[in-house]
C-alpha cells in the first residue's frame, strides 16, 4: 500500500529527515516511536504535504500512484488521513458544513454524486457512535470550545467518516486521560480491516497496550533506526531511549 | 484643497448660473452656505486627516456631463437585482424618480416634489458639517434629484424597500443623488439599495442619504455598493437618532467599483437609543474602498455596536476609519468597535485607524483593529481532509466574513451577498 524509499526531507536549511525506508501493507498498524525531535512528526507533514518541508530526495509510493506529486488534498482524496497532533480551530466553519464539503470533494474526485442530505446525517449518527463522539456537531464551528480530549475524538470521528485507506495517527494520544485514550482507541479497533491500514506516531508505550500494532519502529536523528514487532515497544519503555541513540549516534559519525 | 481642476471650475460657473433657478426661501441660503464651504475648500486632497489615505484626484480628471438630464434616460431599464426579494421596488434613474410609487404607511416623493413641502426644511443638510465635508457640500448646494421616504407615524412597513440606482454611464457622467428617509414615531422601515450601471464611462456618483429615526422608531438600511469598474461612489450618510430608537447599517463593498468612499455619521441625539454598523468589504483588483464611520454619543444609557470587516485580494487597497465620541453628558454609554482585515495578497494594502474620544467618566467603550492574513495550518487542515485550495480558500473567507453576513435579517439579501462573495472570490483568483 505504501512504500517509502530513502526518503530526505528538510525545513529551511535543517535536514529532518535523513533517509526513511518503510513499508505498510494493508491489513497493518505500525507504530513509530521515537524521542522528541527525532523527526517523527516532519515525516507525517512530508507524507501529508505540508508546505514548509522541503522533500530532497528518495519516493514514496501510495497504492501505486507517486504520493509526493500529489497535492495535499489530492493525497486526502487518494486515501490518505492525518489525525492532527494538535487539530485546528476553525471559527466560522461548522463541523458539518466542514464534513459535508470534505466527504463530497472526495466523493467528486471518485466520479461520485454528493450525498444526499439525509443519507449523510445518517452515516453521521452512525460513526458519531461507533467512536462515542457525543459532541453536539450543528451550529457548531469546527473544533471552537472543544477540550483537548475531545479535539482528538473529533479526530477519529473524521477519519472514521472519510473512511481513508491509510491513516497516520499524530501523537493522537498525547495529553489524553485514560478514559479519552480507551475511547479513541477502541474507535481506531472498530475501524481498522484487511483493507486499510495505520501508522500510530507515539512517544509512549501506553497507547500500544490499547491499539496493538503489527510492527513498532524507532525513529531517531531522522532515521529509522531500529524495528521491530511489538515487544519492542515494552523493551523501550523499560530501558528508554537512550541506548538506541549511542550506536546511532555512533553510526552516523 | 483641489480648486484649480477644470471640474472644479466647472461647478462653480454651474453653481452661479443656476442662481436665477427657483429654490424655496429656505433652501437658498442653505445651497449657498454650502457652496461657500465648497468653493472656499475645493475637492479634498490628501493633506487633511480625513483623506489622508485616500487620493480622490485621479477620479476627478474626466470630462464629466455634471448634470445629466432624463433626455438621456430612454435606455434605461429597472433590472431585478435581487432573486427572491420580496420587496417594494423603486428605481431611481440617474438619482430621478419618475414613477408613482405606492407603499402602505409611507410616503414616496420625487425629491422635487417633496421640497414644496416646507416641513423638509428641519430634516434637509440640518445636520451635515458642510465645513468639513466638501463632497456633502458639494451635493447640497447642487442636487437636483433625489427621492425622499417617509414613514407615517406607528406604521410597520411590511415588506422592505428596495431601490436600485441605475445609472447611464455611455457618456462620462457626475450624478449627485440626494435620499432623505424620515421615520416617524414608532414606525419600522427597511431600506435596500443596489446600483445598476449601464455604459463603460466614467461615472462619479456623489450621494448624500439623511436618515432621520425618530423616537421609538426602528429603521434598517442595507447599502450593496456592487458595480462595475467604471464607478466611483462617495456617499455621505448622515443619521439621527432620537429616544428609543433602533437603528442598523449594513454597507457592502464587493467588486468592482474603482472606487468607494463612505461616511456614515450617527448623531444619537437621545436617550436609550440602540445602533449596529455591520460592514462588509471585499475588494479586488486596483479597488479603493474607504470607510469613515462616525458615532455621537451626546446622551445617556446609548448603546453602539460596529463591526466592520475587510477581505482585501490583489492590489487592493482599503481604508477603515473608525470614531466613537462620548460627549461629557454621554452616562452609561455602551460603544464597541471593531475592524477586521484579511489580506490574501501580497499587493494588498489596509490602512485601519480606530478612534476613541471620551468625555464621560462612566461608560464601557472598546475599539480594536487586527490585520491579519489567510491562516495557513487552517488551510492545510482543509487541504488534508481533501477540501481543494479554491473551496478552502472559500469556506475560511466566508467564515471570516460570518459574524458580518449573518447579521443580515432579510433572508433573500443574505444568499444574495453569500453567492456574489463565493462568484467574486471565484472570479478573483481564475
Amino acid at each position: 500500500m505504501l512504500s517509502i524509499k530513502n526518503l530526505q526531507a528538510k525545513v529551511e536549511d535543517k535536514q529532518i529527515l535523513k533517509g526513511i525506508n518503510l513499508q505498510v501493507n494493508a491489513g497493518e498498524i505500525h507504530a513509530i516511536m521515537g524521542p522528541n525531535g527525532s523527526g517523527k512528526s516532519s515525516l507525517a507533514s512530508v507524507l501529508t504535504g505540508r508546505e514548509n518541508f522541503e522533500v530532497t530526495g528518495g519516493e514514496v509510493i501510495f497504492d501505486g500512484k507517486d504520493l509526493l506529486e500529489l497535492s495535499p488534498e489530492n493525497r486526502a482524496r487518494e486515501g490518505l488521513f492525518l489525525a492532527f497532533q494538535y487539530p485546528i480551530e476553525i471559527p466560522g466553519v461548522s463541523n458539518i458544513n466542514f464534513l459535508r464539503t470534505a466527504l463530497n470533494e472526495i466523493r467528486a474526485y471518485h466520479n461520485e454524486p454528493p450525498l444526499e442530505a439525509k443519507e449523510f446525517l445518517r452515516l453521521t449518527r452512525e460513526k458519531q457512535k461507533l467512536v462515542e463522539f457525543d459532541a453536539k456537531l450543528t451550529n457548531r464551528s469546527l473544533n471552537e470550545g472543544f477540550s483537548g480530549g475531545e479535539k482528538k475524538r473529533n479526530e477519529i470521528f473524521q477519519l472514521a467518516m472519510l473512511n481513508p485507506r491509510l491513516s497516520i495517527l499524530d501523537e493522537t494520544d498525547s495529553g489524553l486521560d485514560i478514559d479519552a485514550l480507551r475511547i479513541v482507541s477502541n474507535g481506531v479497533n472498530k475501524l481498522r480491516s484487511e483493507k486499510n491500514a495505520f501508522i500510530v506516531i507515539t512517544h509512549y508505550q501506553r497507547l500500544l497496550e490499547y491499539i496493538v500494532p503489527d510492527f513498532v519502529h524507532v525513529l531517531y536523528d531522522g532515521r529509522i533506526v531500529k524495528s521491530g514487532t511489538k515487544e519492542l515497544a515494552l523493551e523501550l519503555e523499560e530501558k528508554g531511549y537512550d541506548w538506541i541513540k549511542e550506536p546511532a549516534t555512533t553510526a552516523s559519525v | 484643497m483641489i480648486t484649480t481642476t477644470s471640474l472644479y471650475d466647472q461647478f462653480i460657473t454651474l453653481y452661479r448660473e443656476k442662481e436665477t433657478a427657483q429654490d424655496n426661501n429656505w433652501l437658498k441660503p442653505l445651497r449657498d452656505s454650502a457652496f461657500e464651504a465648497f468653493s472656499g475648500k475645493g475637492f479634498p486632497t490628501t493633506k487633511l486627516e480625513e483623506w489622508r489615505f485616500t487620493n480622490v484626484s485621479p477620479f476627478l480628471k474626466e470630462d464629466f456631463r455634471l448634470q445629466p438630464g432624463a433626455a438621456s434616460l430612454h435606455k434605461l431599464h429597472s433590472a431585478v437585482q435581487i432573486p427572491l426579494l420580496d420587496a417594494y421596488e423603486v428605481v431611481l434613474k440617474n438619482g430621478m424618480l419618475n414613477e408613482d410609487v405606492s407603499i402602505p404607511g409611507v410616503k414616496v416623493l420625487p425629491l422635487r416634489t417633496a421640497l414644496k413641502n416646507d416641513d423638509l426644511k428641519a430634516y434637509l443638510g440640518q445636520r451635515i458639517n458642510l465645513q468639513k465635508h466638501p463632497f456633502a457640500a458639494l451635493n447640497t448646494a447642487l442636487f437636483e434629484n433625489g427621492i425622499v421616504i417617509e414613514a407615517e407615524k406607528n406604521s410597520v412597513c411590511d415588506k422592505p424597500i428596495h431601490i436600485t440606482h441605475v445609472y447611464n454611464a455611455e457618456e462620462a457622467v457626475f450624478i449627485q443623488p440626494r435620499i432623505l428617509i424620515i421615520a416617524h414615531r414608532s414606525s419600522k422601515i427597511q431600506i435596500v439599495e443596489s446600483v445598476v450601471v449601464i455604459g463603460d464611462k466614467p461615472l462619479f456618483v456623489n450621494s448624500v442619504t439623511e436618515c432621520y429615526v425618530a423616537e421609538n422608531a426602528q429603521a434598517d438600511q442595507y447599502n450593496l455598493q456592487i458595480a462595475p469598474s467604471n464607478a466611483h461612489l462617495v456617499n455621505f450618510n448622515q443619521t439621527v437618532q432620537q429616544s428609543n430608537s433602533l437603528y442598523n447599517n449594513h454597507t457592502y463593498i464587493l467588486p468592482d467599483a474603482s472606487f468607494v468612499r463612505n461616511n456614515l455619521h450617527l448623531d444619537l441625539n437621545g436617550t436609550n437609543t440602540e445602533s449596529h454598523l455591520y460592514g462588509l468589504y471585499l475588494a479586488g483588483a486596483r479597488q479603493l474602498a474607504d470607510n469613515h464611520t462616525t458615532v455621537n454619543h451626546l446622551f445617556p444609557n446609548c448603546l453602539s455596536n460596529e463591526l466592520y470587516k475587510g477581505v482585501l485580494l490583489d492590489s487592493s487597497r482599503c481604508v477603515f476609519s473608525g470614531r466613537i465620541f462620548v460627549d461629557q453628558d454621554a452616562q452609561k454609554t455602551n460603544a464597541f468597535q471593531q475592524n477586521n482585515n484579511m489580506l490574501l495578497s501580497n499587493k494588498a494594502v489596509v490602512d485601519s485607524k480606530p478612534q476613541l474620544e471620551i468625555f464621560a467618566d462612566d461608560v464601557k467603550c472598546s475599539h480594536g483593529s487586527t490585520v491579519g492574513s489567510l491562516n495557513k495550518e487552517a488551510l492545510f487542515y482543509l487541504q488534508s481532509r481533501g477540501i481543494g485550495e479554491t473551496a478552502a480558500r472559500n469556506l475560511m473567507v466566508k467564515a471570516f466574513a460570518f459574524d458580518v453576513t449573518n447579521k443580515i435579517q432579510i433572508p433573500a439579501v443574505r444568499e444574495y451577498v453569500e453567492k456574489l462573495i463565493t462568484r467574486k472570490m471565484a472570479e478573483a483568483y481564475d
